[in-house]
């Protein structure tokens, strides 16, 4: 059989790089209703819940007994579970039906009801759902930032640079675990110089996190992981139990938390117990919220490839967002890691959490390249920032960032640098070099910062964990060496734990330091007009990317002094000898003298009568007023022409070959690319013209075809038409004397 | 206790907030901290806060968040140290059911965490039933 150069060419597209399968239940392979998920079921005796989801309480694993006895509202369960679950999914689409009373619901179901009732929508609809439920009105955005060197310096310039590009949150992590008290100090204080109120975390091991905390290097953790299933929990060395007593533990030293879960996990852990992934995390946001965690980081997470793999991966990955906000928990809806070869295809998904918004659109959007990220590598990466600002723009949507100039990133980052190095000097930390400052202020990546030594690091890093130095020595050392706004804002942070409203669902700082959360910045959303909107100050900043032009300014090239060689000479009479006439538009020459090719209108005139001449006709410059239209100028040309044909020239560039017997947007050549035409092509179509007009056997000149020229020029011609359009009047055609004989 | 709900965000209303270590909130402050007179019990919340936070939480309907916030306020007077300490006994396989059942009358009768207690108790129980007490 032979082979398709089509399909040889879709074989090497980026889609096809990544990994299909059909589910394969057993294995945990797959997304929803697997054989094994049981049916939605309460029986409750006593006040206690004597079976779940099919299981009698004497055959509860722990996170039954916990969901059980922790995460059911019991005062509406029993009218919940019975109530048709198309029913409700109905209601979430409603835009009537107020959040309020669809998260008493929520919480009177059981696992197996809240997916139940997820599988009678489309992702339509869940997105309806997400925008009537996320928790927070306004949606926000979350920052990762590593580096694969663990280097302060840039860890503190790109975190700065994060928080002044709008990221409410900035995540960090290790390679080497050591690292974390380091990394935690870095991003905090790079991310309190781009913004006061920027919310930080160090993603380590449970208890070590505790500790960051609680030495005041961190201001929320996230990385509190919960399983659907008790191996996966045991495998991850913690309970329900345990998480909830982590959980106050956090809220006990004013830190806020929120749980990690998302889909996948289990079956890439080896015990989903054939059941499907939506389920398991039904059973992982229950215990979420069961636990008493504000929020949840959902949307499969590090596990990602694995819900896509399978049919209806993207799908089911929506759904668990949108199952953690009908449980009134904020949700820091994925999007983190990497996803996808595929631009096109991450980018799609992408799509199901940006249009509704959610409390963190990413958890975390790299704001570092691919390579230096340190979290499963990153989906969207530093070198999409302008990308994901368009997006915002096109489709004026809130995606929870702004553009910045290159000046201002520059000059945060050297604040951020600075202040780093600063604090490495007065605690005895191994020293920041001023070369290192440099590197990290015009830094993309670790690759362009110079070595330090990691033994010395590692070694003050331990003694600065081990040791009693906490924040309070870091605001010490800011303010000795004069960085007080910086100092301010971590003891304003400090005066916001004493303070706890940060505990509270979906809490950020805005940009002033003041706090919303759930409790002051409602989601009211029911329909158009309500909820979130865009105000008119943030559309502005969405609007205003660095590369905006103002269009006034576009068509300068195209303008200059008049073709002094060109002249009017008076009304343009019909030609009664074998001749090319061209019909220039209303602009030519005069309020127009160049091409969109940038070529001078005289250079053009000049090619075209050199390509009649060199055939033996003549050509006789008409300048035709009473339209601008190609067709309309080629055909009244035409029609004046002793030979019948005509050249139309509208003064852009673009040219047609007419006759006069052809309707008016018909022609005999057309050359609508006019950013292609050279004086070359010019010469030739003059020839051409010339040649119809002789009767003479004619092959088309051919023509570059550029479909990206249009792209990027469509803004232009539309004004360079417009211009000549303004000069359009109702006067005859005039005849141009041009002042020019052929070379030849 | 008061009756109303407080008033969200407390930090609009600074007069009654204090630190975990009592100082109020409006001396903690840069010149403060210049001073060298802080230490990280000012910056850490206070039960009292704690509790008003929860009740903040239940009026807006957030139950769960509530009973952690006031296991929470329960946890304040708990040492670092052994915090982290419950934490590790609470994770599967650290603890025998005595040990946890000692720890809960630890954190009832020394430290008044009654909410806390209950949880650990509850743990107990169901760690013995599931395996996962330390043998």
């Amino acid at each position: 059989m032979p082979s398709s150069h089509r399909f040889q060419s879709l074989e090497q597209r980026d889609i096809n790089k990544e990994t299909f399968v059909e589910p394969w239940p057993e294995a945990g392979l797959i997304v929803a209703d697997s054989p094994a998920d049981p049916r939605p079921s309460l029986r409750v005796e006593g006040g206690l819940v004597v079976e779940l989801d099919g299981r009698a309480r004497a055959d509860f694993d722990m996170l039954d007994f916990f969901i059980a006895d922790h995460a059911i509202d019991l005062a509406v369960a029993e009218a919940v579970m019975a109530t048709p679950s198309l029913e409700i999914a109905r209601r979430l689409v409603d835009i009537t039906t107020p959040r309020a009373e669809l998260l008493r619901t929520a919480c009177g179901c059981t696992p197996a009801k809240l997916v139940d009732i997820v599988r009678h929508m489309n992702v339509l609809e869940m997105m309806m759902g997400m925008a009537k439920m996320r928790v927070r009105r306004t949606p926000a955005n979350q920052a990762h930032v590593t580096n694969k060197r663990e280097h302060p310096a840039l860890l503190a310039a790109d975190a700065a640079e994060a928080a002044l590009r709008g990221f409410s949150e900035v995540e960090t992590t290790v390679g080497v675990a050591r690292y974390a008290p380091f990394n935690a100090l870095a991003i905090l204080v790079g991310s309190q110089t781009g913004r006061g109120g920027v919310l930080t975390q160090c993603s380590v091991e449970e208890s070590l996190g505790l500790q960051l905390g609680m030495k005041g290097l961190t201001s929320y953790a996230e990385t509190l992981s919960v399983y659907g299933t008790e191996r996966a929990f045991v495998d991850g060395d913690d309970t329900p139990w345990s998480k909830a007593f982590l959980s106050a533990a956090y809220a006990s030293r004013g830190v806020k938390i929120r749980f990690t879960s998302g889909t996948g996990s289990e079956a890439l852990m080896g015990h989903a117990q054939g059941c499907s992934m939506l389920y398991l995390e039904a059973r992982c946001l229950m215990v979420t919220h069961g636990a008493g965690s504000q929020g949840v980081q959902n949307g499969s997470i590090s596990c990602i490839a694995l819900p896509e793999s399978l049919p209806g991966g993207v799908r089911a990955v929506l759904a668990e967002n949108l199952l953690a906000a009908m449980l009134g928990l904020e949700c820091a809806s994925g999007n983190d890691a990497l996803a996808s070869h595929s631009a096109i295809r991450k980018t799609a998904k992408l799509m199901l959490q940006f249009i509704p918004g959610t409390d963190f659109i990413f958890s975390g959007y790299s704001a570092v390249p691919k390579r230096d990220n340190l979290f499963g590598g990153g989906n969207f990466d530093a070198d999409d920032l302008d990308d994901y600002s368009v997006l915002q723009r096109d489709m004026q949507v809130d995606g929870g960032t702004r553009p910045i100039t290159e000046v201002d990133a520059l000059a945060i980052r050297r604040q951020a640098a600075l202040a780093i190095q600063a604090i490495y000097a007065e605690l005895g930390f191994p020293s920041i070099g001023d070369q290192e400052i440099e590197a990290a202020i015009t830094a993309h990546g670790s690759e362009d910062m110079p070595p330090r030594d990691v033994v010395a690091d590692l070694e003050a890093a331990n003694r600065f964990l081990k040791g009693d130095q906490t924040i309070l020595a870091v605001i010490g050392a800011l303010q000795r060496r004069g960085f007080d706004q910086i100092a301010s804002n971590l003891i304003e942070m400090g005066r916001q734990r004493v303070a706890g409203d940060y505990l509270q669902p979906a809490a950020i700082f805005d940009r002033n330091f003041h706090v919303l959360s759930a409790i002051n910045d409602v989601n009211d959303y029911t329909g158009p007009g309500t909820g979130y909107r865009l105000s008119a100050e943030r559309w502005q900043e969405i609007q205003q990317l660095p590369q905006v032009k103002s269009p006034r300014d576009f068509i300068a090239d195209q303008v200059g002094t008049p073709v002094a060689r060109l002249g009017e000479l008076g009304p343009a009479q019909p030609g009664t000898r074998p001749e090319v006439v061209v019909a220039v538009g209303p602009a030519f020459g005069t309020a127009l003298t160049r091409t969109i090719g940038g070529l001078p209108h005289e250079d053009v005139l000049a090619a075209i009568l050199t390509g009649v001449a060199s055939e033996g006709l003549v050509g006789r410059v008409v300048k035709i007023y009473q339209s601008s239209d190609l067709g309309a100028m080629g055909q009244t040309g035409a029609r004046l022409s002793g030979s019948g044909v005509a050249i139309g020239l509208q003064s852009r560039g673009t040219t047609v070959i007419h006759q006069k017997d052809l309707p008016r947007l018909s022609n005999l050549e057309l050359f609508p690319q006019s950013p292609s035409l050279t004086l070359e092509t010019y010469r030739s179509i003059g020839r051409n013209a010339a040649r119809y007009a002789l009767g003479r056997v004619t092959t088309p000149v051919p023509v570059q075809v550029d479909n990206w020229a249009r792209l990027r020029l469509i803004v232009k011609t539309t004004l360079l038409h417009r211009r000549e359009t303004e000069l359009v009047r109702d006067q005859p055609p005039m005849e141009l004397r041009f002042d020019w004989e052929p070379d030849f | 206790m008061p009756e109303e709900t407080p008033k969200y965000p407390l930090y609009d209303s600074p007069d009654g907030l204090r630190a975990f270590s009592g100082r109020p909130l409006a001396e903690i402050t840069d010149e403060a901290a210049r001073a060298g007179q802080l230490s990280m019990a000012d910056l850490r919340v206070s039960a009292e806060t704690l509790r008003a936070q929860a009740q903040v939480a239940r009026a807006a309907g957030y139950d769960g968040l509530a009973g952690n916030l006031a296991r929470a306020a329960e946890l304040t007077i708990v040492p670092n140290g052994e915090i982290l300490a419950m934490y590790a006994y609470l994770r599967p396989g650290r603890a025998t059911q005595e040990q946890l059942l000692n720890m809960a009358e630890a954190l009832e009768k020394q430290y008044h965490a009654v909410e806390c207690a209950r949880l650990v108790r509850e743990a107990a129980a169901v760690y013995q039933q599931r395996g996962l007490v330390r043998q």
